[in-house]
């Protein structure tokens, strides 16, 4: 190795001053660097209190046996997360009017810097979004997780299900192509075969009577805003009370005897 | 209050004054703080409803409307049809949204009365106010466009399999109802093609329903018309 050149004298570090520091130095560039973040956050957490808050939620004991599994809940909020931020990106380039949103859907393909990919993620993204939110509603079956005292957070979990389900109906629309277009026309007119109430659902999809101007804004409208906000609003309160309740350990472990117990017994 | 913990069930003194409230005016039965209590929930309640009832009734609105234009369109003159086929038309249901709001239709001349001898012709005396038989292309299934096959004389969809007959009236496959027809007129040698009907079994005129409502016996009062149509 050839020998490095030598350090500007401007950048060299100066030998400390006796004093300050233990030793009468001002502290480094270096010192005052590593404690800006630290100070930043002790600024916040001293205001906001949310150390104690995290560390009960990040931090909470969970039952013996928990295994990957207990990760399907957190694999489809990451799930929605990522829709919901490539979503927003896609509404930057899309137009929901009927004789624009094709092209619009086109170019954001063909024509947009890395738009394939966006919209890839956002369309593959819905597929995995609902499997692992069936693969999660069948964890929480099968282990049972849906019982006292969570009886309540399986029912939010249903309604988010739906509100998953009807993302992926409104979503499908947009591209605006003959697939999409069609699909949309038989799926209104399934809401519609409901008695009674079902022409009134499919006049509220549809906007009237027919497929008309403002039924694509209206899907769009739901699907980027209506129904995204309740789904936000649910998984904060899904997550409560998961933080509150706990979560439950696999079937296939009992309960340990406590051993003061059985000496009890005899 | 000491008499009162004996008996829970014992409800609390009518007048504040007897409660032993501090200030208390004579004949006052409603405490200051419960008075303001319910004054901010129902002033919080008012602000809500002064923004959410308007949006509501603003996403509502549109099914409480009747939307359809009584407007006809010409397609074509009346030489172009006749008793034995269909002829397709394209006609513009929704303006607005250009390719989307297009559509097939299929005419042909209602058969008169004095020539009207088959099964099949007997039928158009059902609607024989009509010059002209317009049928849409709507499948009365699921909304698909069917289409009409000359060999067979009949309407076929795509999707689920539903087949109509010469009428429109349904010959296998899911579909509930016959096919919805437009009302026709002649005007200056030519056909105007207007707003839609829907038919039960027997051919009989309804007002316009979505596919899959029915429109025979008991069924037909589950799918009442709707003031958008």
């Amino acid at each position: 190795m050839p020998p490095k050149p030598p350090v500007p004298r401007s950048l060299q570090r100066k030998p400390a001053k006796p004093g300050a520091n233990g030793n009468g130095a001002k502290p480094s560039m270096k010192d005052t660097a590593v404690e800006v973040p630290v100070s930043v956050v002790g600024w916040l957490d001293e205001r906001s209190g949310a150390s104690p808050f995290l560390r009960g939620f990040l931090y909470r004991k969970v039952p013996k046996g928990t295994n990957w599994f207990y990760t399907l809940g957190s694999a489809s909020m990451f799930a929605f997360l990522s829709q919901a931020v490539t979503g927003v990106f896609l509404a930057m380039y899309y137009d929901p009017d009927p004789t624009r949103a094709y092209e619009s859907a086109a170019r954001i393909t063909n024509e947009i810097f890395l738009g394939e990919l966006v919209r890839g993620m956002h369309r593959w993204g819905s597929t995995v979004m609902l499997l692992l939110v069936f693969l999660h509603m069948g964890r929480t079956f099968f282990f049972g997780a849906y019982k006292y005292p969570r009886e309540l957070n399986w029912i939010i979990g249903v309604i988010l299900l739906v509100l998953t389900l009807l993302m992926g109906f409104t979503g499908y629309l947009l591209p605006f192509d003959q697939r999409s277009f069609w699909a949309t026309v038989v799926g209104v007119n399934l809401n519609s075969s409901g008695p009674v109430v079902g022409p009134y659902l499919a006049d509220f999809l549809r906007g009237g009577p027919e497929f008309g101007a403002y039924t694509l804004s209206r899907f769009y409208a739901m699907h980027m805003l209506l129904i995204p906000g309740l789904i936000a609003a649910l998984i904060g309160a899904h997550l409560y009370l998961v933080a509150k309740l706990g979560t439950t350990a696999p079937p296939w472990l009992k309960a340990e005897k406590s051993k003061a117990l059985s000496k009890e017994e005899v | 209050m000491a008499e009162q913990k004996k008996n829970p069930r014992q409800r609390k003194p009518r007048y504040t004054a007897d409660r032993g409230i501090a200030g208390a005016y004579e004949g006052e039965t409603v405490t200051r703080r419960r008075l303001f209590e319910g004054g901010a929930q129902a002033a919080g309640g008012v602000a809500v409803a002064a923004f959410g009832l308007p949006a509501l009734g603003f996403a509502l609105g549109p099914m409480f409307e009747d939307q359809l234009e009584d407007t006809f369109q010409d397609v074509g003159p009346v030489e172009d049809f006749n008793t034995e086929d269909y002829v397709p038309k394209v006609i513009t249901l929704v303006p607005e949204t250009a390719e989307a709001g297009k559509t097939t239709i299929y005419v042909r001349k209602t058969v008169p009365a004095s020539e009207q001898e088959t099964e099949e012709q007997k039928l158009d005396a059902r609607n024989e106010d009509q010059p002209y038989v317009a049928i849409s292309t709507r499948c009365a299934h699921l909304g698909c466009p069917v289409r009409y096959v000359t060999a067979s004389k009949r309407f076929i969809c795509p999707c689920h399999g539903g087949v109509y007959g010469f009428q429109g009236q349904v010959d296998g496959g899911p579909p509930v109802r016959p096919l919805d027809r437009f009302y026709t007129k002649v005007e200056r040698g030519r056909v105007l093609v207007g707003p839609r009907f829907s038919l039960n079994s027997k051919l009989e005129r309804f007002a316009p329903r979505d596919p899959s409502n029915h429109l025979d016996g008991l069924w037909q009062y589950l799918y009442p018309s709707r003031p958008s149509t």
